[in-house]
């Protein structure tokens, strides 16, 4: 546990720093790192919020284990052929929306711009978090992180992290 | 289209050596873009437009397009479905702006004109004007200015319709190889899924090309080699309607598996490559059909793709967005009666397919990187010669036969001539 009584204050500083983390690592391109940030069997889901508000299950990209998360990457480095592009995640604020022993839910916005070669920089995908967060251990890490997106349509692919 | 000699000369006919070549310019054009509209998606062929299992009650409604025209997709109270052009008889707005919901009637906000489900006019607000003031013409027909009905034609739970009254019945069009196919797939009630909308920045037509072209698949789609994942359904065949217009790809998954493996790996084997995949639960599958058959791309003529690759079942709509781009529509489905290990299996192999589909996802790359190095051209054509040139059935997968076969239908629908 990396604090005996958290306040709620200080909970929300861990769960945004790690937010921040996330975002940084996939922006700046360690992707490798990225799936460290969650735990073994971590729930990874990347959903429009038509299907998530409808009860539906199509997901873009699910994954059910830290496992999975490394093989999205390795099949991104090796197997998989796409525009380059870089990402810029814009993150708002981290809500603690309840926290139960040491597992915090919390909620947070996103935006994903995506610049291409051509320098063109659009609004690739925006939507919101809602992650179960592990405070158990040394650090936090994403027991759960379901990025739901208002994006309803994907520009061309999706094969980095959202 | 500055030299007319040249341009209306038939390509198909220009080639040096055996092929066929298809001039760039009908990727680009505006030109063909809406002859298309004309001759393809409201002439004489049927479009896709929604599974049944998308209105299964009375009142439900769906909005969708045939071409780039909207239309409505509803179950009417007496069970029958109707499509109608989404576009008020009054002054043209859209009557329906939702993706899909549940009503009794279909009312355009603007100026309240009603319709019921089968698009027929039932209510127009100040009809009689107010107060003896206004009002529409004694003459004002109401059967006269209902939503344009077209017709409607279901195989399997597929839905279809036609802007034309004189094109061939539905399954005369689809003819007897894609209504088996069709039916094999939707032999019993389905649930919908969800999903999944791109927008590819390219023809559509390119879109039509990599689905009846086996050739890419095991060297654009590199997730299985990559892994070491040894795939045992590389063999099968490339098949086509008697017209040419539809191609059916499919593969089979060799008879010596072992039946425990392919329990817990579906088609799939390893063989020693540097990579491997951390989690294999991705692969994990069931046999869902005794004719083992693991694989199906069945492209119809011209918006629709019905596909069952392992346990993923999916259509895939076409959207044609002006001549360089198009939405393609996937809607996922499992059937009715899964259970919880089906629908944990499904859930999960969605990974393979779609717009982040690892097995997939090239495929809207290789469209935007044609339609990129195309861009003006007028003179250049392609060169499609796999498998010997022709719209030809294959019993292998090292071909093009097929793309012939949509290029083929398209010149007798459209033309490669330009009218200027």
């Amino acid at each position: 546990m990396l604090l005996d009584t958290p306040s709620r204050y200080e909970l929300q500083q861990l769960t945004s720093e790690l937010n921040a983390l996330y975002a940084e690592l996939i922006d700046d391109d360690r992707l490798e790192e990225w799936p460290e940030l969650f735990v073994s069997d971590c729930v990874y889901t990347v959903i429009s919020r038509e299907n998530f508000e409808r009860n539906l299950d199509s997901a873009a990209i699910y994954c059910d284990s830290r496992g999975m998360l490394v093989d999205r990457i390795v099949s991104l480095r090796k197997a998989n052929i796409f525009p380059v592009h870089a990402y810029r995640h814009i993150l708002g604020p981290t809500r603690m929306v309840s926290t139960t022993g040491a597992l915090a839910k919390t909620q947070t916005n996103y935006a994903v711009l995506m610049t291409r070669t051509d320098g063109h920089t659009t609004i690739y995908n925006s939507g919101k978090y809602i992650d179960e967060i592990d405070l158990s251990g040394e650090r936090p890490l994403f027991r759960s992180k379901i990025a739901v997106f208002d994006t309803n349509l994907i520009d061309t692919m999706m094969v980095r992290p959202i | 289209m500055t030299d007319t000699a040249l341009l209306d000369e038939n390509p198909s006919t220009t080639a040096n050596g055996t092929g066929r070549r298809v001039p760039y310019r009908v990727f680009t054009d505006p030109e063909y873009h809406a002859r298309e509209q004309e001759k393809i998606f409201q002439g004489e062929t049927w479009s896709f437009v929604a599974l049944e299992a998308e209105v299964p009650e009375a009142g439900d409604f769906k909005s969708t397009f045939i071409g780039e025209t909207p239309v409505i997709v509803t179950r009417a109270a007496d069970g029958a479905v109707h499509v109608v052009v989404n576009r008020c008889a009054h002054r043209g707005a859209l009557v329906c702006r939702e993706l899909r919901g549940n009503r009794p009637n279909l009312e355009c906000v603007y100026h309240q004109w009603a319709y019921d489900l089968a698009g027929n006019l039932i209510g127009v607000p100040f009809r009689r004007g107010l107060k003896g003031q206004g009002g529409m013409p004694g003459d004002f027909d109401m059967k006269q200015h209902g939503l344009k009905q077209l017709r409607v034609g279901i195989v399997g739970g597929l839905v279809f319709a036609s802007f034309s009254q004189s094109v061939v019945p539905l399954n005369d069009f689809l003819g007897p190889l894609v209504v088996e196919h069709i039916k094999r797939i939707m032999h019993k009630p389905i649930k919908v899924l969800g999903d999944q909308r791109q927008y590819v920045h390219g023809n559509w037509k390119l879109y039509a090309e990599n689905t009846r072209d086996p050739y890419h698949a095991s060297l654009l789609h590199l997730f299985h080699n990559t892994f070491g994942l040894y795939r045992s359904t590389q063999t099968g065949k490339s098949l086509m309607d008697s017209e040419k217009r539809h191609s059916l790809l499919y593969s089979i998954a060799a008879s010596n598996d072992d039946a425990a493996d392919k329990q817990a790996y579906g088609d799939s084997r390893t063989f020693d490559t540097e990579f491997k995949l951390q989690d294999m639960s991705l692969l994990k599958g069931r046999q869902e059909f005794d004719d083992g058959i693991t694989l199906v791309i069945l492209a119809v003529f011209p918006n629709l793709v019905l596909q069952q690759i392992q346990n993923t079942l999916a259509v895939r709509q076409i959207v044609p967005k002006g001549q360089e781009a198009f939405e393609l529509v996937w809607t996922h489905f499992g059937y009715a009666d899964d259970d919880a290990e089906m629908q944990a299996i499904r859930r999960k192999q969605t990974n393979l397919i779609g717009p982040a589909g690892l097995i997939s996802m090239e495929d809207g790359e290789a469209v935007e990187i044609v339609q990129n190095a195309i861009v003006g051209e007028q003179q250049a054509t392609s060169f499609i010669a796999m498998g010997g040139g022709r719209a030809e059935d294959a019993d292998h997968l090292v071909t093009e036969g097929a793309i012939v076969g949509f290029w083929d239908n398209y010149e007798k629908l459209v033309g490669f001539g330009t009218s200027q």
